[in-house]
């Protein structure tokens, strides 16, 4: 077994004109977790389901446990468990009739399946809805089951793709309290978000993915630090107004404001010594904002500062996920 | 949800399963998992028979008088025969329609990431449907029997023909399973069915003589497997000679499942 439980080398797939992903590296080490980052279309998806072996790869490496996704498919198959968007639970079963399918599928003797569905159930707090079609099930509900799903196998490797899109906050902190637990008793998870706090929360290592390349490769913290810890945006009434502003602040050590309209946006490791000198600053020439926000970068800052451009239509993606699962392949394409 | 720990990452199965009997299980729980589909979702079922039974009324009662019979039979013993057929072939296109929803759904992706047999889906696709074909073929004989058909021929004659109907729906199933994958989305799957469908069975046997068509139909009419098919379940209830047809429509499904399986196989293979 290889010291990486997966492997991703100069991987490339293209989708007509589409280079999705246009040589990408990366490993993740045995029981940790690893974070894809990037917006939609990023190519993430599409990593994810190359090493799940649903889509063949154009060129390159990609191993789970030291088997190679092409050739030796059916083990990687029986190591992985696969839940989020690449994956779906089938509308008209009741929770646990999903969960007896896919630990059938999966190749689990007959008498766990059943104890296992239970549990599972149980611990994703589905117990009450387990014999009712999932039809009936709200979004994160069916979010839930389909993350027990991937669960049912006990796979050593686990892919999480975008698995809290449409989560309410107490889910997603069960289910990320439920993530650290796997990766304590040794399970390797890949999740991909647009949430860089998500990925901070949880992930070792991140890589952001942005138009098929692997743009960082880092700790979450060293991401955040190049960014700072505190990004500050002021709004003022005018561009007029903010272009002044914009000109004015590099005197204040450290600051390196971006302008966007009438918004100007700086970052700090040291937010607060920042934010007092900046408006002392803008006070002297009566420029004060007409808005302000004070927070911590986001994967659009991130972004921002690595590529120049927004992640864009990263949001739209999270907000149309507790629809039905009618548009799955449209994501699919491109994602 | 609670915080405890939630496995070990042990699997219990390493071996990767390539028997026939692990292939047959995979099949057996998708065939499950379809069939407890139409259970609970009964207007797929419902769809399905009201249609043939509409078929039987209009045709026995409204244009029946006017077509006449045949060979000294009623009508209505000309009738079935073809609806019965009519009614499998129609079934055949619930494979289209449930494969493109999985596909368009996602589960197919579900399904290729498990270490599972590949050819389960599309076995226990086509054999769930060939269940509910025997679940609507019962209910199209017992209105027959109301609207005035009687077997003729002997009994296992009968029972041969519902087999080879069954084995002609499933034959088209195989057809309908290409269609499903290559379209993959269910509405584009029942448009693309139609104009398959609508010369298949309108121009056949199946509810009028081919003989009365012009001549340029009939070069079509009859010869083409559901003409065949009907004519062969036709003999078999009404005790004619029936060796002739019956080859013709074991050549056809043949032919049909040689054809559409390796297509099917090689579209799902690829499909993403």
């Amino acid at each position: 077994m290889s010291e990486a439980a997966i492997l991703v080398e100069d991987l490339h797939k293209r989708f007509g004109d589409l280079a999705a992903l246009d040589g990408v590296d990366f490993q993740v080490p045995h029981a940790t977790v690893f974070g894809l980052l990037g917006p939609n279309g990023a190519g993430k998806t599409t990593a994810v389901r190359i090493l799940s072996t649903i889509l063949p790869a154009d060129g390159g490496r990609a191993e789970v446990l030291g088997h190679d996704v092409r050739r030796d498919a059916d083990a990687v198959r029986l190591s992985i468990g696969l839940a989020g968007q690449s994956a779906a639970v089938d509308p008209n079963l009741t929770g646990r009739e999903n969960l007896r399918l896919i630990g059938l599928l999966a190749q689990l003797p007959r008498p766990v399946i059943l104890p296992r569905a239970s549990e599972l159930l149980d611990r994703f707090d589905l117990t009450e809805a387990a014999d009712r079609p999932l039809r009936t099930y709200s979004g994160g509900m069916r979010r839930r089951l389909d993350v027990a799903a991937a669960l049912v196998p006990k796979p050593p490797v686990l892919f999480l793709d975008e698995p809290t899109t449409g989560l309410d906050l107490q889910s997603r902190n069960a289910l990320w309290e439920m993530i650290r637990d796997l990766v304590a008793d040794g399970t390797t998870v890949l999740l991909t978000t647009q949430y860089l706090e998500e990925a901070d929360r949880l992930a070792e290592r991140v890589a952001v993915i942005d138009g098929g390349h692997v743009i960082a490769n880092d700790s979450p913290k060293a991401l955040k630090a190049e960014l700072g810890s505190t990004v500050i945006e002021m709004e003022f009434s005018d561009a007029e107004r903010a272009e002044r502003a914009e000109s004015l602040l590099p005197k204040v050590p450290d600051a390196h404001p971006e302008r966007e309209g009438s918004t100007v946006r700086i970052s700090s490791e040291d937010g607060s010594r920042l934010l007092m000198e900046a408006l002392r600053l803008l006070d002297t020439e009566d420029l004060a904002p007409a808005k302000l926000n004070v927070r911590e970068p986001s994967l659009d800052d991130v972004f921002l500062a690595l590529t120049g451009h927004r992640a864009e239509a990263a949001e739209v993606a999270a907000e149309s996920d507790d629809a039905p699962q009618d548009g799955a392949r449209s994501n699919r394409g491109a994602a | 949800m609670s915080a405890t720990a939630v496995n070990a990452p042990t699997r219990e199965v390493t071996r990767i399963p390539r028997s026939l009997n692990s292939r047959a299980r995979d099949a057996f729980a998708i065939a499950q998992r379809n069939l407890i589909a139409y259970r609970r979702v009964p207007q797929l079922l419902i769809f399905s028979t009201i249609q043939p039974i509409v078929f039987v009324i209009m045709f026995r009662y409204v244009f029946g008088g006017a077509i006449g019979g045949y060979k000294g039979f009623a009508y209505v013993d000309y009738l079935m025969p073809g609806v019965f057929v009519q009614t499998v072939v129609f079934g055949s296109l619930a494979t289209a329609i449930g494969l493109a929803t999985d596909m368009k759904s996602g589960l197919i992706e579900r399904f290729r990431s498990l270490p599972m047999a590949r050819s389960a889906v599309l076995t226990g696709r086509t054999f769930a449907d060939l269940a509910r074909n025997v679940f609507v073929y019962v209910l199209m004989v017992v209105v027959g029997v109301i609207v005035g058909f009687r077997i003729h021929g002997v009994i296992g004659a009968f029972l041969f023909s519902v087999v080879l109907a069954l084995g002609f729906g499933y034959a088209m199933s195989w057809i309908f399973a290409t269609v499903g994958l290559a379209v993959g989305d269910p509405e584009t799957a029942q448009a693309a069915a139609f104009p398959v469908l609508a010369p298949l069975v309108f121009a056949s046997s199946a509810f009028v003589s081919t003989a009365s068509m012009p001549g340029w139909l009939q070069v079509w009419a009859n010869h083409q497997p559901v003409t065949a098919t009907v004519n062969a379940v036709r003999d078999l209830c009404l005790g004619l000679p029936a060796t002739g047809d019956v080859i013709a429509a074991l050549a056809w499904m043949i032919g049909i499942v040689v054809i559409f399986v390796p297509i099917s196989v090689r579209l799902y293979r690829r499909a993403v």
